[in-house]
């Protein structure tokens, strides 16, 4: 689906979401129930920079600093992070730290975060954003990625045909969607047949500042061990028992 | 290999980070010890859910009090993962070796080409991503000489400096990050966004010693704040 798809299903009766000519996303729609949620994101693919951070967390921050409980939708389609040396030079790493706090704070502070990756996501641009939020949605088409396999295949020199078939049988390094439904990342794909207005709203409804994608992730067996072995990390370091069968 | 952000390896930090969080009688300082390229790529979905999930514990303990420092020295720095990591801690310590980053110099120099950034020029990459850079633009806090005792006296004195996880350190960040990105956009190297910060000489600042760059950094305003 098209950017401007996507904004017409889920506000079809009309949205004040801008898509700057550098690709961030900016703005505001009223949901189908008839309140606020306030929208930001990247468009058109392009990498995420120190510039692009500052108009997206500045307007989570606007969302916060009005108060009330005003839900945030971050839309991505991002290749990553802007690979420049300057980026590099002034602290991207920071920035996008700032945005993913930005998020985090909404989030601890009452306004639901969701995220809707409709076309690329990578690395850190990803964690920046759509991995930052409270629930991760998948739009059918969306590419995944944290590396592309000839790069993976570059840096750990495992020979990429031999990636590509690894790739069939585990969910654990592939990019893809299917992957990421299968780790607990993305919680939900949505049917795009049907309204897109309505699936907003359940997953509104489902979204929660408790971090449940490692439990998502063994349910769903594509992350079996992450669940548990945090949870023996908090019986050891409390001296509580804990039971390491149950999710 | 560099790369540690991996299914098992990364639910330790996150269970050590939540049990922090939610047991006020455990310690509330965490001490993280950052040498890492970021995320395992045999597992890289797994370890990118995991930095995710570690962010976000972060996030949380240090709204419920806890002071997360980032000790960054080492062999690889904190690159990919382990730089948003840091972007998230309450505070910073590094030394001269400990490079921070997202995008590390050989993967930018192999997608962008060398004259964007040449990986094999050392002064060059040491003045971009390593420890005198990141104390100097504000990125981290304190700068020791890479030694066990120089990072646990640093880390020492950051424990009781740690801003509150708020609205308002959030929003003062965004103006110090905002003002960086202005105040340097023309800069193309180093050099020149520390003139800019009032350093005289900054073709001086490579060779100095630990002492004395630490003294040149504690005097610089833009170096030392407390919106993070």
């Amino acid at each position: 689906m098209t950017l401007d798809d996507v904004l017409k299903g889920l506000f079809p009766s009309g949205h004040q979401v801008k898509i700057s000519d550098a690709g961030w996303i900016t703005g505001a729609a009223t949901r189908k129930t008839g309140g606020p949620i306030s929208v930001i994101g990247v468009a058109k693919g392009v990498a995420l920079g120190t510039a692009g951070v500052l108009p997206l967390a500045a307007q989570v921050l606007d969302v916060v600093a009005r108060g009330g409980d005003t839900p945030i939708l971050v839309l991505v389609d991002t290749q990553g992070q802007l690979m420049a040396r300057r980026d590099e030079m002034r602290g991207l790493n920071e920035y996008l730290g700032h945005l993913a706090k930005c998020l985090l704070l909404a989030s601890h502070l009452g306004h639901r975060t969701i995220g809707l990756e409709y076309g690329k996501a990578a690395a850190g641009a990803f964690l920046a954003t759509a991995l930052a939020t409270d629930i991760l949605i998948g739009l059918p088409g969306a590419e995944p990625a944290v590396m592309d396999l000839p790069s993976i295949s570059r840096v750990t020199k495992l020979p990429e045909a031999e990636l590509l078939k690894l790739a069939k049988t585990t969910p654990v390094f592939a990019p893809g969607l299917d992957h990421m439904v299968l780790m607990g990342a993305v919680a939900k794909v949505w049917d795009p047949a049907q309204p897109l207005d309505g699936q907003l709203e359940d997953a509104l409804a489902a979204a929660s500042p408790v971090d449940v994608r490692d439990v998502l992730g063994a349910e769903r067996k594509g992350r079996p061990m992450s669940a548990q072995v945090a949870r023996r990390v908090i019986a050891e370091a409390t001296g509580r028992s804990c039971d390491l069968a149950s999710p | 290999m560099g790369g540690t952000f991996a299914e098992v390896s990364g639910a330790k930090l996150v269970g050590l980070v939540r049990a922090a969080r939610d047991h006020k009688d455990l310690p509330q300082t965490v001490l993280l010890l950052l040498d890492s390229g970021g995320v395992r790529l045999q597992e890289a979905n797994a370890g990118e859910l995991a930095v995710a999930e570690f962010m976000r514990a972060i996030a949380q303990a240090r709204s419920a009090g806890v002071a997360v420092i980032a000790l960054v020295g080492g062999k690889s720095g904190a690159f990919g993962g382990a730089g948003l990591t840091v972007g998230v801690c309450s505070r910073v310590v590094v030394s001269e070796q400990g490079r921070i980053g997202v995008s590390g110099p050989e993967v930018i120099e192999t997608n962008k080409g060398v004259e964007e950034y040449d990986s094999r020029d050392k002064a060059l990459v040491w003045s971009v991503c390593g420890g005198k850079n990141r104390r100097l633009i504000g990125m981290a806090d304190a700068f020791t000489e890479d030694s066990m005792v120089g990072f646990r006296e640093a880390a020492k004195a950051q424990i009781s400096l740690s801003a509150p996880f708020n609205l308002a350190t959030l929003q003062a960040e965004q103006q110090r990050l905002k003002q960086r990105q202005e105040k340097f956009a023309a800069c193309d190297d180093a050099n020149a966004m520390w003139r800019i910060l009032g350093i005289q000489s900054p073709e001086a600042v490579a060779d100095m010693d630990a002492a004395a760059f630490i003294l040149l950094a504690n005097g610089i305003k833009d170096s030392n704040h407390d919106a993070r």
